[in-house]
């Protein structure tokens, strides 16, 4: 099947800055896509040039296998979905729903009953006939979202539509959109500043920085294989540890050697035959760092280490501890017995680790 | 077609308006200033002469006359009004009960037309009948106020009228300005206990300082651009003792058929508003635009 | 803002009754000022009122004796403005003929205007705005002679339609800043909803945007209206006999010297031509003093 988007070396530039640079991105039908990334990275506008709301300065874009680079957002067969919902504030929800429509012409029968299916989907029946402003944030976004499904069209573009709304309603609102993909089948373009946001919807996470894509994948593998350092930094909460280390191999292994805060240094063995340069930045999750005995495998290193911190968050307690000149951060289960100032058995998982080169932030492993 | 008109439309919206500006704003400056250096009279000629105009300009004494009066009206009319704008901004600012009934009528004056205020004043300051014979009805027979035909006062009635038609603009202006300043320091400050006096004069006085300039800048252009109130008042008499620049330019134009001198006087009339405009505007234009 | 007037730190020294004096001073002091505006219109209503006797022989504050209506029907439809005596009737009407076009087309303009410079900036739309705005504080004096010429090549010198034309194009800058500055404030993203619904540039203004601009239009008149009514410049200067605005005529009746002063019907004229405006202040002054504040203060 042809890829219900596809963007080719496309770039972006306001008078002399350049917004977004050599952008290539491929989705298939049925995809969820997230554009996720820092502000000012240039996702939003790297989706209004999807809607067709910007002029791209180079490049193509094709929505459906039809090229789609200069024609007008209403002919492109797509629907969007607005951080502030921009509903029009003078038109009640059943018209606000029904204008596109009424725009193209639709007969009455076709808008009502298209207008029928879709409150029902969303259950706002009995908002119809209200105003916008009578309306809580929650009903804005079902609103907003029924605007865009009314169209049925190819592609669907979401534009920060939860980062509105109050941190309860988002995580709701989040389970429905993703709900909708589900029974839809739509595909979907989706941008957000907020990683666990593109964790938990797409099947394919695009990271923006600074106009240049900086990976593209699925969540797993943007999780487990950040590219570089930014993604690695960036995806994640609390953020992976970054510990600057000295690496050697010793022919069967690799060697990994860690400054402390006492001065000795801390020596853990990678199982994996890697070549790497000697000053590397090693990558590891929260979570894989446990209390000594907690975890088995292959990979784990045990190693004692000085408590610095001592953070419970519920299900887990976060362990802060100083290696290599940073704030590691340990994720250990709830009823560890670590205090603060107090030295503690951790075990370190090396076979998830992964390695950045100091100098440019590639991932080498 | 209809694709390119769709695409451009916004720019054909403004276009008209933008070319009429350029004519009639820019390019009406630009005839006015030309003929300003030419010895129009009665009818425009296009021969560049130099400044004569701009000289006789100034070696004349009823325009000598018109910029010391707008140097005296102007800077009584713009410190009267923030005066007294402020002092009742501040007056009202008190939680009065009937602060938008007292509102309306310090206001009302700025709807009139100044044509309307100068027939109103000139009738109460006539000397026969107005206040002074009032006055003097009042058991004062000798008290005298003929400054509506004095001329070494004329133009002082100028100023009293004035201010009663734009003090309180001002005071609306300065309201405002009160309302906006942020509830929470003035908490804080009154938990500090500091006096409300203290209040005004050290905190909410000076972060109005922008609407001084609006203020001022406001006055300014009134004042500068000044005619109906003369010509209703006074007429520019008694002699040519209350003209402004802007009667001046009037009577060149109109009755004395002095095009090269209407245009110069225009000219120094316009140079003076941009001189205290522009920079204003530009401040702003640039914080607006990041 | 907080309540200044009662402070919470209360210390004991300040007596209940000086707090209650200084209440009364305040309220006198509003009260002086109150008589201080309101005197010249209680001063041309009472004269409007009394005979040309009693305003020769009584005081000018004192109410008068005997109510007569004659000086307000002189005013209207029999003083003199130079050689003609028919009162300020038809000139009052010349100023409605010029005011009503020139605020509907002027307000018109304007709204398109600031929709374009607010929600479909293109590259120099800003300039463009500039330009528009600086044209608002020139004094007219300086455009007075060329459009004077300009009238009359277009052969509508003295007369109504260009009267009309002038104040339109004089009032363009005015009515866009104040439409563009409310605008501004509607978001981006409801042009661009709009526009991925497939609503063009003026769909989306008719659909959108002009039913959400009361506010603004009533503003924009009413400025528009106050300015155009009340002007005398343009009046004086690009009118003649029979066209002239009834600043104009007032001004006429006031200084014609045919005849004994009649100040009673002065007065009545005065307060005939400053009536509409007033009556607009008064049933809408709030979105008068929001316009007088918008026109001068934000840029």
């Amino acid at each position: 099947m042809a890829p219900i988007l596809d963007i080719n070396k496309l770039y972006k530039n306001y008078g002399p800055v350049e917004i977004l640079k050599d952008i290539n991105i491929s989705i298939e039908p049925g995809d969820f896509l997230v554009l996720v990334g820092p502000s000012g990275c240039g996702k939003s506008t790297l989706l209004n040039c999807i809607a067709g709301l910007e002029e791209i300065t180079d490049g193509t874009l094709a929505i459906g296998g039809k090229d789609m680079t200069h024609v007008s957002p209403k002919d492109r067969d797509i629907a969007m979905v607005f951080q502030s919902y921009a509903l029009y504030p003078t038109m009640s929800v059943a018209k606000n729903i029904t204008f596109g429509m009424k725009v193209r012409g639709v007969d009455q029968a076709t808008m009502d009953a298209k207008l029928r299916d879709v409150a029902s989907l969303l259950q706002i029946e009995p908002l119809l006939h209200r105003r916008p402003s009578q309306l809580s944030g929650g009903q804005r976004q079902r609103v907003a979202m029924g605007r865009a499904l009314v169209r049925d069209p190819k592609l669907f573009l979401f534009d920060e539509p939860l980062s509105n709304l109050d941190a309860k309603l988002r995580v709701e609102m989040r389970t429905e959109i993703k709900k909708l993909h589900q029974t839809l089948d739509a595909s979907i373009v989706y941008v957000t500043h907020d990683q666990i946001e593109a964790m938990t919807l797409a099947t394919k996470i695009v990271v923006l920085k600074g106009g240049i894509v900086q990976q593209i994948g699925t969540p797993a593998e943007i999780y487990n294989n950040p590219a570089n350092l930014f993604v690695a930094d960036f995806m994640g909460s609390p953020a992976m540890n970054l510990i600057p280390a000295q690496a050697s191999n010793n022919g069967s292994g690799t060697q990994i050697s860690i400054a402390r805060e006492s001065g000795e240094t801390l020596v853990l063995n990678d199982a994996r035959n890697l070549s790497l340069p000697q000053d590397v930045i090693l990558g590891l999750r929260p979570e894989d760092i446990a209390e000594a005995g907690f975890r088995a495998g292959a990979g784990v290193q045990e190693a004692e280490c000085m408590v610095d911190m001592v953070e419970p968050a519920g299900a887990d307690t976060y362990v802060v501890s100083e290696l290599g000149g940073k704030q590691v951060t340990a994720r250990l289960h709830a009823e560890t017995s670590a205090q603060a100032g107090k030295t503690l058995n951790l075990a370190f998982d090396m076979s998830k680790v992964s390695y950045f080169a100091k100098e440019t932030g590639e991932r080498l492993n | 077609m209809s694709e390119w008109l769709e695409n451009h439309l916004p720019k054909v919206v403004l276009a008209p308006s933008f070319i009429a500006v350029l004519i009639f704003v820019y390019g009406f400056i630009g005839w006015t200033a030309w003929v300003s250096l030419t010895r129009s009279k009665l009818l425009p000629k296009y021969e560049i002469h130099g400044f004569i105009q701009y000289e006789r300009l100034f070696d004349s004494p009823r325009w000598d006359t018109a910029i010391n009066n707008l140097y005296i009206f102007g800077a009584l009319f713009i410190v009267i009004a923030m005066v007294l704008g402020l002092l009742l901004a501040i007056l009202l600012d008190q939680k009065i009960r009937v602060e938008g009934a007292i509102r309306t009528i310090y206001l009302y004056p700025m709807a009139l037309s100044m044509i309307v205020t100068g027939t109103a004043w000139k009738w109460i300051l006539n000397p026969g009948l107005g206040i002074e014979s009032m006055v003097q009805g009042w058991g004062f027979p000798n008290f005298e106020f003929d400054w509506l035909v004095n001329p070494d006062y004329a133009i002082y009635t100028i100023v009293l009228a004035a201010i009663w038609q734009s003090s309180g603009f001002v005071m609306a202006l300065f309201l405002a300005g009160l309302r906006s300043v942020d509830g929470e320091i003035i908490k804080a400050a009154q938990v500090d206990g500091i006096p409300t006096w203290r209040i005004y004069t050290a905190i909410i006085i000076p972060s109005m300082a922008p609407i001084f300039l609006s203020a001022f800048i406001v006055l300014a252009h009134l004042a500068i651009k000044s005619f109906d109130l003369v010509i209703a008042l006074t007429g520019g008499g008694p002699g040519y003792a209350t003209d402004l620049p802007a009667t001046y330019m009037y009577a060149m134009a109109f009755s004395r058929g002095d095009i090269g001198q209407a245009a110069s006087s225009a000219m120094i009339m316009m140079l003076v508003v941009f001189a205290i405009v522009v920079p204003y505007l530009y401040s702003e234009l640039r914080a607006k635009n990041d | 803002m907080t309540d200044l007037s009662m402070p919470q730190t209360q210390t004991r020294s300040q007596s209940n009754t000086s707090k209650i004096a200084l209440r009364w001073l305040l309220y006198i002091l509003l009260g002086l000022f109150a008589l201080y505006y309101l005197m010249p219109l209680f001063v041309m209503l009472t004269t409007s009122l009394k005979s040309l006797e009693e305003i020769r022989t009584g005081s000018l504050i004192s109410l008068p004796r005997e109510v007569s209506f004659d000086a307000w029907k002189t005013a209207w439809s029999g003083a003199c403005t130079g050689i003609q005596c028919e009162g300020l009737r038809p000139y009052f009407w010349n100023s409605v003929l010029i005011a009503v076009p020139a605020v509907f087309l002027s307000t018109l303009i304007g709204a398109l205007n600031g929709y374009v410079v607010a929600q479909w900036r293109f590259k120099g739309a800003n300039i463009i705005f500039s330009l528009m705005l600086f044209g608002c504080f020139i004094p007219f004096q300086v455009v007075l002679l060329p459009m004077a010429r300009l009238l009359g090549m277009m052969g509508i010198a003295g007369t109504i339609p260009g009267l009309i034309f002038v104040h339109v194009i004089y009032g363009l800058g005015f009515t866009t800043l104040f439409f563009r500055n409310y605008y501004v404030t509607i978001p981006a993203e409801l042009t661009k909803a709009a526009r991925v619904d497939g609503a063009g540039f003026m769909r989306i203004f008719w659909s959108i945007f002009l039913p959400l601009s009361l506010p603004i239009i009533v503003v924009t008149v009413i400025w528009q209206f106050t300015q155009i009514w009340n002007d005398f410049l343009f009046g004086v200067s690009f009118s003649q006999a029979g066209t002239q605005p009834v600043t104009v005529a007032l001004n006429n009746i006031v200084n014609s010297t045919t005849g004994v002063k009649e100040y009673n019907v002065d007065m009545a004229a005065a307060i005939i031509a400053g009536l509409p405006t007033l009556f607009v202040y008064v049933v809408a002054g709030k979105y008068f003093i929001r316009g007088l504040t918008a026109g001068s203060v934000k840029g």
